[in-house]
């Protein structure tokens, strides 16, 4: 075949990838000794399709690496063997490995293939432990697999087969090296030739196949027809009658040699077919479900819904027909069809209007993919520290934009980490405290005004607000401490370098890299906030925009400029009272806004431009909050409040210091977007001044 | 750009066209040429966003077909005497690499002049000055029809030295 394979192996990776998710989300939810058959075939057929996949693209090490676990989860789903908390923890393990080899197959590098080594041994240990059992137990069940001295197959492709690239010849010429092979062609389906398709199957086979056979080398041939065609395979006796009827996809049963050769063929294929057909759209379902989330491909791609674009084609179809329908009106526009004109362009509004919305859409995921890594990582952690811990998780549908979604994903794996180490008790503690033995961690994300809210919460040991004073006042961060309310102890933690490593004694006291969660957090123009009781556990709660790509903006005027204040960090914006300025050393000055001083940042000093006026009352003060801290913009005047779209500066240019990015407004110029803590940070330093020696 | 640059090649070696192609334009009295694969329009002078905190030579920001493009005032960065903007002044928008990534920029010239074939034999370098005359930015210098034109390398000119100059700019303190 000269087909450019790369392109395939790309969707095999990311196809096994979710393979592998599906995998692990079933095993940790499995409960030893009671193995639900449904749950161990969604495993099983993960596995078999990567094992398939890995094996056409040439990774023999996770082909002969899946074989094994699939070998082992066919036993399990034969019910040769008991789904024990060993097994479960094993095919973690497993999980683990292929992903690693993936990852290895994907960036061309080697691996380190001593873990993966030490796996398969557990694995093939616990192979021979049940090949031993059952060999005690009574051979029977695979001696009717292999015994056979021939099988018989009806083979009966579906129409379509042909088109997906298998090749009946092959199928037969593989057959046929296994031992003596005699095929009858059964025609019936064969149209006359005015009608026939040459891309169709029509024809069907019944194939006697003698010789010493195993069952797997037949299912072998057949492994890639699987699903597009019916298929029965069916030991014959001793003297070439067919002993017994095996259905294609189940495991050979007993009572079924007793059935005898009247029903022989039909109703295998009947039962094959359903089931591969559930097979594939349960697979799809779960496609659709769980996408993989990595983080270490940002520029990836994403799979979006069929109802989503087809939405986007149909409003861009209603599009076209508005704008034909003002291109006749403009043709010979007279005024009588004002009226005409401005349904016209309402309608062109509400389109463009829903177009963008949809479009939008499609950035968005749901928080699943965030959430669905942290159920292994608590099962982990749990093992580790020795704790009980529930992984509750709801609003795991909550939508979010994707980018959003990618650089939110470590500070919250390092939340619930926090959460589950420094917030949850040991069982021991729990019971003390008269709490149940098992913790609870709560993640709850749900949609609130433009914003997204995430919880992370935990009914641990809460946070030790003396601790955190302590270590506030030793590092001077405050003098002193009686009047600070929670929320500004509390706060103290997202401060750099506020390590646990001495907080942390008896109990919970958090802050690794906190102020990096924090930071990230702020990135993305979010909010986070603690709260605690103690004995009662703790609320992390982030607050998120939902798109990072549009904002509502104020646009102000400063001088012959526009810029636009987000809307969402505008508290008030009022007329300046001389009487309520005051300077500090003749510079610096303050604004007395009820019972704060706010400091007062002229943006046309900040960003070196000539204004309207330098009197202070002849401006507009903009109240605005940043980083947790308030001051008031002047500018010359306030414009409209309009949605806008938000533009890089980067992509083309650089950060500008102040400057969080541009937007193009609707006469086509470009106006920038204030960033408020990039300003108030920018003043403090004394930005004014070296714009001044930059200009100079 | 790779494959149009194959493409180009190509073309140079097989037809007429031999050496690379190059758009000059001019400043001060003086030709200039950049790169023509380089060349994604020329437009003429409007109205820009200036960007606050930055040095003068970067006029500020324009909208082209939904991008923001900084636009550069090759006059100022080359510490020449500025001049009013007339109807003859264009802004050439160039791709710029940067690494793997790249950008889009605009420059404001005096005119655009000519397209020129230079043979890459033809290309002398740049004497040394010293320290008088930066040189830095400065691909070769080319003789046609009796006259020479400096060949930018615009890489150079709208990259690091660029942002080495405006992060110090905006970094001292």
């Amino acid at each position: 075949m000269s087909i450019d394979m790369e392109q395939f192996k790309a969707t095999f990776i990311e196809e096994s990838l979710e393979g592998l998710d599906i995998m692990e989300s079933v095993l940790l939810e499995m409960q030893p000794g009671a193995a639900d058959a449904e749950e161990v075939d969604n495993i099983f057929r993960a596995a078999h399709s990567i094992k398939g996949g890995s094996a056409t693209f040439g990774f023999s090490d996770i082909s002969n690496f899946t074989h094994v676990v699939e070998t082992l989860l066919d036993q399990i789903r034969a019910g040769e063997r008991e789904v024990t908390q060993e097994a479960i923890d094993l095919f973690l393990k497993s999980v683990d490995c292929i992903r690693d080899m993936l990852a290895g197959a994907q960036e061309g590098f080697e691996i380190n293939l001593d873990q993966v080594a030490e796996v398969k041994a557990g694995l093939d240990r616990m192979l021979g432990s049940v090949a031993q059992a059952a060999a005690e137990a009574g051979p029977e069940a695979q001696d009717d697999a292999t015994a056979a001295s021939g099988w018989q197959i009806v083979f009966k492709p579906f129409p379509d087969m042909l088109r997906s690239g298998n090749d009946v010849v092959r199928l037969f010429r593989e057959l046929d090296e296994m031992g003596e092979m005699k095929v009858e062609v059964d025609l019936e389906g064969l149209p006359a030739l005015v009608d026939m398709e040459p891309e169709e199957a029509c024809l069907s086979w019944t194939l006697a196949l003698h010789g010493e056979i195993g069952r797997e080398q037949i299912d072998e041939v057949f492994e890639w027809v699987d699903g597009d065609c019916e298929l029965s395979i069916v030991p014959l006796g001793g003297d070439g009658v067919v002993a017994a009827e095996i259905p294609a996809s189940e495991t050979p049963a007993p009572e079924a040699a007793a059935d005898g050769p009247a029903q022989a063929a039909s109703p295998a294929p009947l039962q094959a077919a359903p089931e591969a057909g559930e097979r594939r759209s349960s697979g799809d379902r779960r496609q659709g479900e769980r996408r993989k989330n990595r983080a270490s491909s940002e520029n990836s791609s994403i799979r979006v819904g069929i109802d989503k674009v087809d939405a986007l084609i149909n409003l861009v179809g209603e599009l076209v027909i508005t704008q034909s329908m003002l291109g006749q009106l403009g043709e010979d526009f007279s005024m009588d069809k004002v009226e005409r004109l401005k349904d016209g362009l309402a309608e062109l509004e509400r389109n463009t209007r829903e177009l963008q919305e949809n479009v939008m859409s499609i950035r968005m995921l749901p928080i699943s993919f965030a959430f669905n890594r942290f159920p292994r990582m608590v099962h982990d952690l749990c093992g580790k520290l020795g704790k009980k811990i529930e992984l509750k998780m709801s609003g795991e549908q909550t939508e979010l934009d994707k980018t959003v979604m990618e650089k939110i994903g470590d500070p919250l794996v390092h939340l619930v980490r926090n959460a589950v180490d420094h917030g949850i008790e040991t069982p021991e503690a729990r019971l003390q405290a008269g709490k149940p033995e098992t913790g609870t961690v709560h993640l709850n994300a749900y949609h609130q005004g433009g914003n997204i809210l995430i919880e992370i919460s935990d009914d641990g040991a809460g946070l030790n607000r003396e601790r955190i004073l302590a270590k506030a006042i030793e590092r001077g961060l405050t003098s002193g401490g009686d009047n600070l309310s929670d929320a500004e102890v509390f706060d103290f933690l997202f401060q750099p370098g506020f390590s646990t490593a001495e907080v942390v004694s008896d109990v919970s006291g958090r802050g690794v890299g906190m102020d990096v969660v924090k930071r990230n957090i702020t990135a993305l123009g979010g909010a986070i906030d603690v709260e605690s009781r103690p004995g009662n556990g703790s609320t992390f709660t982030i607050r998120l925009p939902l798109t990072l790509a549009i904002l509502d903006g104020q646009l102000v005027r400063v001088g012959e400029q526009t810029f636009i204040i987000p809307l969402v960090s505008i508290i008030e914006s009022l007329q300046v009272e001389p009487v309520r300025v005051n300077a500090i050393a003749g510079s610096a000055e303050l604004y007395k806004l009820r019972d704060d001083y706010l400091p007062i940042i002229r943006l046309y000093d900040a960003f070196g431009l000539k204004p309207d006026s330098t009197n202070l009352e002849d401006g507009l003060l903009v109240v605005v909050e940043g980083h947790g801290q308030q001051a008031g913009l002047l500018v010359d005047d306030l414009l409209a409040q309009q949605q806008v779209v938000i533009k890089s500066l980067e992509t083309n240019f650089k950060k500008v210091g102040g400057i969080s990015g541009a937007t193009i407004l609707g006469d086509g110029t470009v106006a920038l977007i204030v960033d408020i803590g990039g300003i108030i940070e920018l003043s403090q330093n004394g930005g004014h001044k070296r714009a001044n020696s930059a200009a100079a | 750009m790779d494959v149009a640059e194959q493409i180009a090649s190509g073309l140079a070696g097989t037809g007429e066209v031999d050496g690379s192609q190059f758009l000059t334009f001019l400043l001060a009295g003086e030709e200039y040429g950049v790169d023509i694969l380089r060349v994604q329009e020329i437009k003429g002078w409007n109205a820009v966003t200036p960007i606050p905190n930055t040095p003068d030579y970067i006029r500020g920001v324009i909208n082209l077909r939904g991008t923001i493009v900084p636009i550069i005032d090759l006059r100022r960065r080359f510490g020449l005497e500025p001049v009013e903007y007339g109807p003859m002044t264009v802004v050439i928008v160039l791709k710029v690499m940067r690494e793997d990534k790249s950008r889009v920029m605009g420059i404001v010239v005096d005119a655009v002049s000519d397209v020129y074939n230079v043979q890459d034999e033809s290309l002398k370098p740049a004497p040394d000055f010293g320290s008088v005359v930066n040189v830095d930015f400065v691909e070769g210098l080319a003789t046609v029809n009796e006259t020479m034109v400096i060949i930018l390398d615009i890489d150079h000119l709208l990259n690091s030295g660029e942002l080495a100059v405006m992060d110090h700019a905006v970094g001292h303190e």
